[in-house]
């Protein structure tokens, strides 16, 4: 059985003890090395710039470092805690949170911010992975309400600020987790019709008028070239010019003219487009699937429901994070603003996709030896 | 009980299945991006060319021009100007008015900049919102420049005249273009420039002035700064023009007649190339370069008119001037012979009229005796009453028609009236009634209805210097830089007065010598007195103010405006004249006291290089 597959001299190795997944961190670091490539040519060869990133790289791998060493039983216990508190935080940001860019994402705690959206990004996973390592799958209906109930509660609050990418990751990571309970499929199915009807009552009543404006464009960038349009605009111009092979690292004329906007960061995925063409686009991608492929090993080895289905959100939201950030770029979806994950210059976004790898390198790295 | 192996199963099976969605939306992904940079690579490749690619226009250098000399009359300065991008400004309104709390922005420089505004359509063009700013505006800007995005201090050629209002009226000047010149220039060549001739030469060797333009393709970033010039055409700079004008000449006229309402031609005879063009008052021709102000322009809209060129377009009485080509035409016609002579009491009557009175300037006329020798040395008018009735309009109108009289010279300055020589189809044309006799009577004194501008006046008097060949008159000898310069002189001896053998011209000449030279009855004795070469000329004096039949002229009891023009032409040396000149000063009074001597001083210049101390501008 494959659950029998480490070696007991693989179990004495140091990665092992210090409960490092090497073939996940290395996969990690060839991404973050390309990504580190492109950042430095879309930077404009900015080395404080790249300076700020390789820090915030390193704060994100002490924190993944941190989250290996804690047991998944660990999570298990805290995950209702955790989540409780990060709702009352979004309580919390929607009445006393600070307007940054016309959204109220962020908290002033003294001097220190902190943005609790991203704390749910792993709080909401967690509490799901808890609610059905308690019971019996596959769940009844009623536990599946309840299960939905955690998911929508805080996707709504993130909503609300409003930051439609962020709650779009959350909904899909508690939506993961229950798909890989065991839901049935012909629920699946029912649900994805009832998305559909939902839909247009969505665009009327809940989103935002910029919002709407985003997918208006999206469906036809044309329609505000200077304005929301001309990010995508510029966007395809760089990838489409880029070419089969691309025009060379820091070449890129779109990226090093600055034409092509927010080109560090949520639109980095274009200066690797136009300098690296698509032999680069496909480099990125199969480096992302051994990621996720590895992820997904990681997920099929865990030997608890709680870690299974923590695992297997965790690495299917990740794939979702970087698809809709390069579908946007592509212009293949609407704007959302989500940055490409492990590449993108900055966030606290960084912080909080290592420490859900640290959270796979624990769930790896802490099974036990189960004897035939 | 937890199924273990049923939940692992289940979550192995949703496992693949999400793994083929993974892999699925990746290949769709590749797919997409396949389509934008294989597919519709060419299409996405122009485009990224055509965001980083601009074809910049670069103006060509205007050409120069000199004077016959080699000095300089109009060249090009660099000068700083504060200009703006309008894309690069978020509120231009607000941008303007943060700019005129540092530096004067008057009124005139925002209504240039939103007309230029609105008219522009070049991307990431500059349009000046001053165009002319100092070394200490510019030090102010440069303090405050982080203030102003988007605006920026460039430093320009502009045309600059070192001379001033001592050549306004011979150069003319060049402008900022203004729409309806957008409407008849090649848009294409005049891209990357901002002035254009608006008179004079500038205006009418504007194409050979301007140049050919020139491009540059360059790579640029968003904000139009320009990071590198792929590929570059030179502009062909325009060509230099060298003029006939003798600057040191044109000084002294100027100097001459300054003060005073005028103008002086003076003319090579042997070539019609003008020496010298001035027309007082002038005016600063640099004002009208970078735009002039509302305030300057109502300063020049005064009662002297300044901005009239009254060398090619003021239209005078030739007055007594015409006098000695009255008398050749009566001796060459045979009208009247050398010896013919008259009796003046200083009154002429028409044959069968004895009402109306024809008097002569002097009131007790010049005596007995006059022949057309002494009519011209002392102007006699009633001389050439007789004369002019004797001969008839029709001989007078052609003839004087072949001195250029009635007709554009055709000068290569454009602007020039024709004036008007009288004729009986003329006045049936024109006012529709018949000749009188009368009529003949005062245009042999060069009155009536005749009109000539400065420039006929002076070109009438050098086609007497030149025994009756006359030159296309012209300002530019030639084009070009000094290696390759061309003439463009037109060809010489265009037009011939027939003089037969010539007998009576030198008659005239001779005559003209003495009106100069004769020291008892000469009217420009005075002004010629000690001469150290020997010339010839003609005074006139014209009457503005019709007298009554009895009243006297006194210039004390008369309005300045009704004063006499004087007026004077000559020539010199005698023998083989090299200048002709005419001076015709408005309101002076008599042509021998007042515009004389201004001859004099631009015919001692000429020949003799004497430099008063007033020669300087």
């Amino acid at each position: 059985m494959s659950v029998r597959s480490h070696t007991h001299k693989e179990r004495q190795s140091l990665a092992w003890r210090l409960h490092i997944d090497i073939p996940l961190l290395l996969c990690l670091l060839i991404v973050i090395g390309f990504g580190l490539m492109v950042l430095y040519s879309a930077g404009g060869k900015s080395e404080a710039l790249m300076y700020r990133q390789v820090t915030r790289l390193g704060m994100g791998f002490v924190v993944l470092f941190v989250m290996a060493q804690l047991p998944p039983r660990f999570y298990e216990k805290w995950a209702p805690a955790l989540y409780t508190a990060g709702i009352l935080l979004l309580f919390a940001v929607l009445l006393f949170g600070d307007k940054g860019k016309g959204a109220q994402r962020w908290l002033e705690l003294g001097s220190f911010r902190f943005q609790p959206s991203e704390m749910m990004k792993l709080a909401v996973p967690l509490m799901v992975a808890w609610f059905f390592s308690q019971r019996v799958l596959p769940s009844k209906k009623r536990e599946l309400l309840i299960a939905a109930v955690i998911v929508f509660v805080p996707t709504l609050l993130i909503l609300m600020q409003p930051d439609l990418g962020t709650s779009l990751l959350i909904a899909s990571s508690g939506i993961f987790a229950i798909y890989l309970s065991g839901v049935s499929w012909k629920l699946i199915f029912s649900f994805g019709i009832a998305g559909i009807v939902y839909a247009p009552v969505h665009w009327f009543f809940v989103m935002r008028e910029y919002q709407r404006e985003r997918v208006l464009v999206y469906l036809d960038p044309e329609r505000d070239p200077l304005g929301s349009g001309y990010h995508i605009i510029q966007s395809k111009i760089a990838i489409g010019s880029g070419g089969t092979s691309g025009k060379g690292w820091l070449e890129g004329t779109q990226s090093q003219l600055e034409f092509l906007p927010e080109r560090s960061t949520d639109f980095i995925f274009a200066v690797l487009g136009e300098e690296f063409g698509l032999v680069g686009v496909i480099l990125l991608l199969v480096m992302y699937l051994l990621v996720i492929a590895r992820g997904m090993y990681i997920g099929m080895q865990a030997q608890e429901t709680f870690s299974r289905l923590l695992s297997g959100a965790i690495v299917l939201t990740f794939f979702i994070y970087l698809f809709v950030n390069i579908g946007m770029v592509t212009g293949l979806l609407p704007v959302v603003g989500l940055p490409l994950p492990l590449v993108s210059y900055g966030g606290t976004s960084m912080v909080t996709l290592m420490a859900g790898f640290g959270m796979l390198m624990s769930i790896h790295t802490h099974r036990k030896l189960v004897s035939n | 009980m937890k199924n273990q192996f049923k939940e692992i199963a289940i979550y192995r099976n949703r496992m693949m299945v999400s793994l083929v969605f993974v892999v699925s939306l990746m290949i769709l992904l590749i797919a997409w991006v396949a389509e934008l940079q294989v597919s519709q690579y060419e299409k996405y490749r122009t485009e990224s060319d055509n965001n980083r690619i601009r074809v910049l226009p670069v103006a060509p250098t205007r050409g120069l021009i000199y004077d016959r000399n080699g000095i300089i009359l109009a060249e090009n300065r660099s000068v700083y100007s504060l200009e703006l991008v309008p894309e690069q400004i978020k509120d231009i309104d607000q941008t303007i008015d943060e700019l005129a709390k540092i530096l004067a922005i008057d009124a005139d420089d925002r209504e240039r900049f939103y007309k230029e505004l609105q008219r522009t359509r070049e991307r990431f063009k500059k349009i000046p919102i001053k165009s002319k700013i100092d070394e200490k505006e510019v030090a102010v800007f440069s303090v405050n420049r982080h203030r102003f995005p988007g605006v920026s201090v460039e430093a320009r050629l502009v045309r600059f005249y070192p001379y001033g209002e001592v050549l306004v009226h011979a150069l003319g000047y060049v402008g900022r273009i203004n729409d309806r010149e957008l409407q008849t220039i090649d848009a294409q060549n005049y891209r990357a420039t901002r002035h254009i001739g608006k008179v004079g030469i500038e205006k009418f060797y504007e194409t050979e002035l301007h140049g050919v333009i020139g491009s540059q393709r360059v790579e640029s970033d968003v904000q139009g700064r320009v990071l590198d010039v792929l590929e570059q055409q030179d502009p062909v700079a325009g060509v230099d023009l060298h003029l006939e004008l003798d600057l040191p000449l044109q000084l002294a006229a100027f100097n001459a007649l300054k003060g005073q309402r005028g103008a002086v031609v003076a003319i090579d005879p042997k070539t019609g190339g003008v020496l010298a063009l001035v027309s007082t008052p002038g005016y600063d021709p640099n004002l009208f370069v970078t735009g002039i102000s509302s305030k300057d322009y109502k300063a020049l809209l005064n009662e002297d008119r300044p901005l009239f060129n009254r060398a090619l377009r003021g239209q005078y009485s030739p007055g007594s001037t015409i006098k000695p080509h009255i008398a050749w035409l009566g001796l060459e016609s045979k009208t009247i012979s050398p010896n013919y002579s008259i009796d003046d009491n200083g009154v002429y009557f028409l044959p069968n009229d004895e009402k109306r009175r024809y008097r002569d300037w002097k009131k007790w006329g010049h005596g007995k005796n006059i022949s057309y020798r002494r009519a011209i040395i002392e102007s006699c008018d009633t001389f050439f009453y007789d004369l002019a009735y004797k001969l008839g309009i029709d001989r007078i109108s052609d003839t004087m028609k072949q001195f250029g009289f009635g007709s554009l010279t055709q000068i290569d300055m454009g602007e020039e009236v024709p004036g008007l020589m009288p004729s009986r189809e003329w006045k049936q044309g024109a006012r529709r009634v018949h000749w009188f006799p009368g009529e003949t009577v005062i245009t042999g004194i060069g009155q009536g209805y005749w009109l000539a501008t400065p420039l006929q006046i002076a070109n009438a008097a050098a086609v007497i210097a030149n025994n009756g060949v006359r030159y296309q008159l012209h300002v530019v000898g030639a084009i070009g830089s000094s290696g390759e310069r061309r003439l463009v002189a037109p060809s010489l001896a265009e037009l011939q007065v027939d003089i037969g053998d010539g007998e009576h011209f030198k008659r005239i000449q001779n005559a003209m010598k003495e009106v100069n030279h004769n020291r008892v009855i000469g009217t420009a004795r005075s002004a010629f007195a000690d001469a150290p070469y020997l010339s010839a000329g003609k005074t006139g004096t014209v009457q503005l103010f019709g007298l009554g039949e009895d009243e006297e002229y006194e210039a004390e009891n008369l309005a300045e405006r009704l004063r006499d023009n004087a007026l004077y032409i000559g020539y010199a040396p005698f023998d083989d004249p090299t200048i002709a000149v005419a001076v015709v000063v408005e309101n002076a009074g008599g042509g021998g006291s007042n515009a004389a001597p201004i001859a004099r001083k631009v015919i001692d210049q000429y020949l003799l290089n004497s430099t008063t101390e007033n020669d300087k501008p």
